[in-house]
């Protein structure tokens, strides 16, 4: 994963948990009391408005506030109409996001993106981030197309990319980015590696595969039942052999081009000694359309090209779909190589006041400095400097510590509140980060590959097939020499095992169609399978159970001060700082109070103080406060907070402290709703967390899990999984964070949550886009209907081939009747699969 | 019905064109996205697209 160490950027972290804010929170559009542009509560007291569509709605925040004025005066309010889901929320604006973009508009970044078709004209494909719902993709469109200097721009709905042209001299990227983000919307540019260009050119060769062998398909149908209505009611002998030669003629490009891909399988299975399900398929391809052609030649013996092409277009569309969704799950998770930044401040000397280098250059030794909101490029320790830490990508711990000189630094975190001096110490390879990636690569080597069911029955019964073909023309060869050549092909191809081969992936593709449209991306068509004998349910706790952020919970306030102006002042002074407390604290505080903040001092991992019309106040935890004023916190307030599981920041002057506020990390919406649905399937539930055994407990409590195990380590998360496989039990993992990657590569089957780090996405066999928990007991349930529609076609078609064989074998079966029977069970299984889709 | 002779070959020629304009699409890219043109022409309304040239030409974005 070397690439992840070259295109990075510190914007992607931070959109990432933006996008997960909104998770679980679905209200109606447009419901009384929720923001009208995102959908999250409106805090008590808090007041903007924005006229849309002839009426003034609510906001939540000045952040959705801005994002809707800026929709409304582009002109897009049709926008609002017609979306389906809310927007993302426009509150955690990054304040570093307008430098940050202009890192873009370096020569040496652009090359790696941007492509130049003529000397004015460029052209970048962007990846965007925040698209809820098709409204989005619209709204983005029309939006950037209507940016001055905007040649042409196209957003792709299924992969959230927008590829847009622009004239250098008129508009930069940056402003395309930055105006991007004014409408509530992440924008970063990517560049389309490889493996994303070979996945395009795979693409397009199946759907003309597709295409050739539904079209030939359609011609040889109409053929074929003129000749079955001639064989009824009376032929001329050269229609007949005309329609015959006609038909032999467009099943070739079916059989030369379209099939092309089972022949290759075959030929590859073949060459190492291994049976699937290709070759069974390749031979009743030959077998039918060789002896068809033989007949054509011959100008008697029956014909089955019919068969041969709705065969091959059959295996065909579902093998398409099933790739299409893989494609789809590999596009959503290809942020992961943007984790690290692309640029960094190298310091050549003590006093120098550095100088902008690609982060890939960095070498072990060198002195980095890392401003606040800035990702760390490398591993390193600090030289000089405070600051609070957010290590939240690499540990899955939501609140930053405050580290100081001489501590290590991880390459991935975000530098929070100060400007740190770093001294390089890991780079490329040997960080932690490329550690944890190559660990999680392990993993998913190590998973044991899942045979098939189709495969196994596949190699069972071509083994027997052959067998008897066999016997059977060794018997009529003894019996009956004239007919021996006859009865053998009969057997052939009433044995061609089309329906046995269609039965699980038609079924499959139907259900993956299925979960597609309720929010489920499964990237691995084979934990539909597993997903059946799940014994064992483990979940993270934050950012899946729960929302992962922390939200005010309550206000303890001194008698002598009222609860909402603490809050307006504390919003007023912890807009200076870039904690996530205090961006919690600004938000639910909506108003701030309009004074003038003069005087900040931070201090990492305290709080920070500060003037306010000539008043110094202070606001952070209880130990700096205790540390830093006069002011006694008054007992009975830390009571409350004696609890582990909540977070308490103290307002105070110089003299008294005025109010408390807790925060608390907030359940989803339907996590009890979920649990319990699970709990009456008969699974085991557990809850695996990072966190302490406090906050562990309280979860526990409110959703009613009784096994619950806290302060685990990544790899103790992975032994508590392997101990459970090791009892005999099938573990579903539910997790988010990078540090559930490796859980959840290991579990039998694992599902991440659709705002969840990219590791984690990469790593899990099912993705949840729409961040709904209830979608898990949905996909466990549409598991079990699959595996039975399965069954009921395996046992239909091995019903179907076992029955006509013998009858075959004895020279009783007429060939129309052969022809006709391997229609009629082919169609009844992908009939049957389609039941999923309803 | 020896007028199948002359039929059948014009019906094949019909078919070549036909597969090449699906091949042409392909190529076009035509199925890369098959979700989004669906919504798009519902949201594309007159009202708006004027708007947005009013506003183009107004150089505001």
């Amino acid at each position: 994963m070397r690439v992840a160490l070259y295109v990075e950027s510190v914007l992607t972290k931070t959109m990432n948990n933006e996008v997960t804010d909104e998770s679980g929170v679905r209200l109606a559009l447009g419901l009384d009391g929720a923001c009208f542009h995102c959908g999250l509560p409106v805090p008590a007291g808090f007041d903007a408005r924005v006229r849309i569509d002839g009426e003034e709605r609510a906001m939540c925040c000045h952040g959705c506030q801005a994002v809707a004025e800026a929709i409304i005066a582009a002109g897009h309010e049709n926008f609002y109409r017609v979306r389906t889901e809310p927007s993302p929320s426009g509150q955690d604006l990054v304040p570093g996001f307008l430098r940050e973009a202009e890192v873009y508009d370096v020569p040496e970044i652009q090359s790696q993106f941007v492509h130049s078709p003529d000397a004015q004209t460029r052209e970048a494909s962007l990846i965007l981030e925040g698209i809820t719902c098709a409204a989005c993709v619209w709204l983005n469109e029309q939006y950037i197309a209507g940016l001055p200097g905007v040649r042409d721009v196209h957003v792709n709905y299924a992969t959230q990319r927008a590829l847009v042209r622009w004239d250098d001299s008129r508009i930069r990227l940056s402003e395309i980015l930055q105006a991007i983000q004014k409408i509530g919307y992440r924008a970063l540019p990517y560049n389309p590696d490889q493996q994303q260009e070979a996945h395009r050119r795979q693409r397009r060769q199946q759907q003309r595969r597709l295409a050739i062998a539904g079209l030939f398909g359609m011609q040889v149908m109409m053929l074929s039942i003129s000749l079955y209505a001639g064989a009824w009611s009376g032929m001329e002998h050269d229609f007949e052999q005309f329609f015959r030669w006609l038909n032999l003629g467009l099943t070739l490009p079916v059989l030369l081009y379209s099939a092309v891909p089972f022949f290759q399988a075959a030929w590859r299975d073949l060459k190492r000694l291994r049976v699937a399900m290709d070759l069974p398929v390749s031979l009743a391809i030959a077998v039918a359309f060789g002896s068809s052609a033989v007949a054509t030649l011959r100008g008697q013996g029956e014909i089955y090209f019919d068969s041969v092409v709705m065969f091959v277009f059959f295996l065909s569309a579902s093998r398409y779909f099933e790739s299409m969704a893989r494609q789809r799950c590999a596009a959503s998770v290809e942020k992961l190589v943007q984790s690290m930044p692309l640029m960094t401040t190298l310091l050549a000397s003590d006093d120098d006041a550095g100088e902008a280098v690609a982060a890939a250059r960095l070498a072990i030794g060198d002195q980095v400095l890392i401003r606040p909101g800035e990702t760390v490029p490398a591993d390193g320790e600090i030289e000089s400097g405070q600051s609070d830490i957010d290590e939240s990508l690499l540990s899955g711990e939501s609140i930053p510590l405050a580290r100081g000189p001489g501590d290590r630094l991880l390459g991935g975190s975000i530098n929070v509140t100060n400007p740190l001096r770093m001294r390089v110490d890991a780079v490329g390879a040997d960080t932690v980060m490329a550690e944890i990636q190559r660990t999680i690569e392990r993993a998913q080597a190590d998973k044991p590959p899942l045979a098939r069911l189709a495969d196994r029955v596949a190699a069972h019964f071509i083994s027997i097939v052959l067998l008897i073909v066999t016997c059977v023309a060794a018997f009529w060869w003894w019996q009956e020499p004239s007919r021996w050549f006859e009865i053998a092909l009969a057997v052939l191809i009433v044995s061609c095992p089309c329906a046995l081969s269609l039965a699980t992936p038609t079924a499959i593709s139907a259900a993956l169609g299925r979960m597609q449209g309720s929010g489920l991306l499964v990237k691995q068509a084979a934990a539909l399978e597993k997903m059946n004998h799940v014994t064992h349910v483990v979940f993270d706790k934050t950012g899946t159970l729960t929302l992962g952020k922390p939200r005010l919970e309550k206000i303890v306030c001194d008698s002598a001060f009222e609860a909402t102006q603490c809050l307006r002042l504390a919003a007023s002074l912890e807009l200076h700082s870039e904690h996530p407390l205090a961006r919690a604290l600004v938000r639910e505080a909506g108003d701030i109070e309009a004074g003038d903040v003069t005087q900040i001092a931070n201090v990492a991992g305290g709080g920070l103080s500060a003037r306010i019309d000539g008043q110094q106040y202070f606001i952070g935890s209880s130990d700096f406060i205790a540390a830093s004023s006069e002011a006694r916190i008054p007992s009975d307030w830390l009571d409350g907070i004696a609890d582990d599981a909540v977070t308490a920041v103290v307002l105070a002057r110089a003299d008294c402290a005025m109010a408390m506020f807790t925060f608390a990390d907030r359940l989803r919406d339907d996590a009890h709703a979920l649990i319990d649905r699970l709990r009456q399937m008969g699974k085991s539930i557990v809850l695996m967390t990072g966190d302490r055994l406090a906050s562990a407990a309280r979860v526990a409590d409110a959703t009613g899990i009784s096994d619950y195990r806290a302060q685990m380590s990544p790899q103790e998360k992975m032994q508590a999984v392997q101990a459970l496989q090791a009892d005999g039990a099938c573990v579903l993992m539910v997790g988010d964070g990078i540090n559930d990657a490796p859980v959840l590569s290991n579990a039998d089957v694992s599902i991440a949550m659709g705002g969840a780090s990219s590791l984690a996405k990469t790593s899990a066999d099912i993705v949840l886009i729409a961040n709904q928990l209830q979608a898990v007991a949905a996909a466990i349930d549409m598991s079990a209907r699959t595996q039975s529609i399965i069954r009921q076609n395996m046992a239909w078609a091995l019903m179907y081939n076992f029955g006509a064989i013998p009858a075959a074998a004895m020279g009783l079966v007429a060939p129309w009747l052969a022809a006709i029977g391997m229609s009629v069970s082919s169609l009844i299984v992908v009939l049957n699969a389609m039941r999923l889709i309803r | 019905m020896e007028i199948i002779y002359l039929l059948i070959p014009i019906s094949l020629i019909l078919l070549g064109g036909i597969v090449w304009i699906l091949l042409w699409a392909v190529r076009d890219g035509q199925y890369d996205d098959l979700e989004g043109p669906a919504h798009r022409i519902l949201m594309d309304e007159d009202k708006i697209v004027d708007r947005q040239k009013n506003s183009r030409r107004g150089g505001a974005g």
